[in-house]
């Protein structure tokens, strides 16, 4: 074994600690040693996007930084969209929209999305289209997936879904 | 997969990086954005023996106007550069093709310091520092040289960066307020590596072309400037015979690689494609701000 470092940072609002191996990447801890599997590991390269997490309030991909870079930072993952035993209004809409079918690509189109309606509150169509490219879906299309980010969009703007 | 073990530092600062470099003596890799070198040490298709992450240094993330530059530090993240309003206003080509840098997640993370050391050929920021004679910055542990970007870019994801420099800023001059600009690619998907890109800059009044500039990406090792089509414009002015006699020459003058993604022909026809749709743009992006 190679040297472990110690790690703490705030994960869905809670403070977490660990040890790791520097070459651990930040989507095996949240998986292995933080039990957070929401989020999924899917090519290990940083092109189909599953693995798409929050840090420090922006999208990133957790297979390709270091657990040890997230020292400090503050994550958010699919496991932390609900509160208080509700659906965030992008998962309702995913849900009422056929946004998914096998779920593999849903925590990462999930937050993709979040941070598309961060950035752009009222994203037309081909703007949203642009935004989920960051993420790859095999099995349900997209057009489920655009329909409920447009209604997500509408309901967070405070209009009727 | 997963990385193979490394020593791992991550110094805050950037002598201490530097001590660090020339410590391991070229056995070491900096990691900036990582959103090229993570995946390779995934792949293990690099297996340094020690990594010299500089995600730490607070130091090299910033962006400045000084002297009728933009001096932007090379930790700024290609995200920061997006919602800037200094690039926004006085760098409009440099805010275009950050767009076009893979995906927002993406631009989270990869830095405009990382994206120019890495010198992928296909990339959208080699042709936009090439385009616009940007000065890049290299701090080495004795001395700082400033390359222009044909001095660095040397070939195929090679750089004139020693194994104990960093790239520490890049300086893109401002632009006369009346040029106009363009960066137009064509990729299979969005978000993908461009199969060719072309950067566009032209100081101009009216059909007058003071100053064309023409870059590519993703058409040789390195990016290529079309001198000989920018001398056409620069000659014969911005109308529409002189637009198309420069995008005829500037695909003569690439000698792009076949691979699996596109043959050599279909980039070169591309070339041509892109070059004319280019200086259209950045013609009609001229007129407008002469008004």
């Amino acid at each position: 074994m190679s040297e472990q470092r110690q790690l703490r940072l705030v994960v869905n609002g809670e403070v977490r600690t660990g040890q790791v191996e520097p070459r651990k990447l930040l989507v095996d801890f949240l998986r292995e040693d933080l039990g957070l599997t929401g989020t999924h590991v899917g090519c290990e390269h940083g092109i189909c996007g599953a693995c798409t997490i929050l840090v420090n309030g922006e999208a990133a991909r957790s297979c390709l930084m270091l657990a040890v870079q997230a020292d400090g930072a503050e994550l958010l993952t699919v496991e932390g969209l609900a509160r208080e035993g509700r659906l965030h209004p992008l998962q309702d809409a995913f849900w009422e929209h056929h946004g998914l079918q096998c779920g593999f690509c849903t925590p990462g189109m999930l937050i993709a999305a979040y941070d598309l309606l961060q950035t752009n509150p009222t994203p037309t169509e081909e703007e949203i289209r642009a935004g989920l490219s960051a993420v790859l879906c095999r099995c349900t299309g997209y057009h489920g997936i655009v329909r409920a980010v447009q209604a997500a969009a509408e309901c967070l703007r405070g209009g009727e879904e | 997969m997963k990385p193979s073990p490394f020593i791992y530092h991550d110094p805050t600062s950037i002598e201490e990086a530097l001590a660090l470099l020339q410590h391991y003596s070229g056995d070491a890799k900096v990691l900036a954005g990582g959103q090229s070198l993570m995946p390779l040490l995934n792949f293990r298709l690099s297996a340094p023996t020690a990594l010299v992450d500089i995600n730490r240094i607070a130091a090299l993330s910033y962006i400045q106007q000084e002297a009728g530059q933009l001096r932007i530090g090379a930790l700024t993240r290609q995200r920061t550069l997006e919602f800037s309003a200094l690039v926004r206003e006085h760098l409009p080509l440099l805010y275009e093709a950050t767009t076009l840098v893979g995906h927002l997640p993406i631009r989270t993370r990869g830095t405009i310091g990382g994206s120019l050391a890495h010198a992928d050929p296909a990339a959208e920021y080699p042709a936009v520092a090439t385009v616009m004679e940007a000065e890049l910055v290299v701090q080495g542990p004795k001395s700082q040289r400033i390359l222009r970007p044909e001095e660095f870019f040397l070939g195929y994801l090679t750089t004139a960066l020693a194994s104990d420099e960093v790239l520490v800023e890049v300086r893109f001059p401002i632009p006369p307020p009346t040029s106009g600009w363009a960066f137009v690619e064509f990729a299979r998907r969005h978000g993908d590596f461009a199969l060719v890109g072309i950067a566009a800059l032209l100081d101009a009044e009216g059909e007058q072309c003071r100053r064309a500039r023409l870059a590519t990406a993703g058409v040789g090792p390195t990016p290529v400037r079309l001198r000989a089509a920018e001398q056409i414009l620069e000659h014969e002015g911005l109308t529409e015979q002189s637009i198309e006699a420069a995008a005829v020459r500037a695909a003569e003058l690439v000698e792009p690689q076949s691979d699996l993604h596109a043959s050599t022909d279909f980039r070169r026809h591309l070339t041509q494609v892109l070059t004319r749709r280019a200086l259209r743009q950045a013609k009609a992006r001229s007129q407008e701000r002469q008004g």
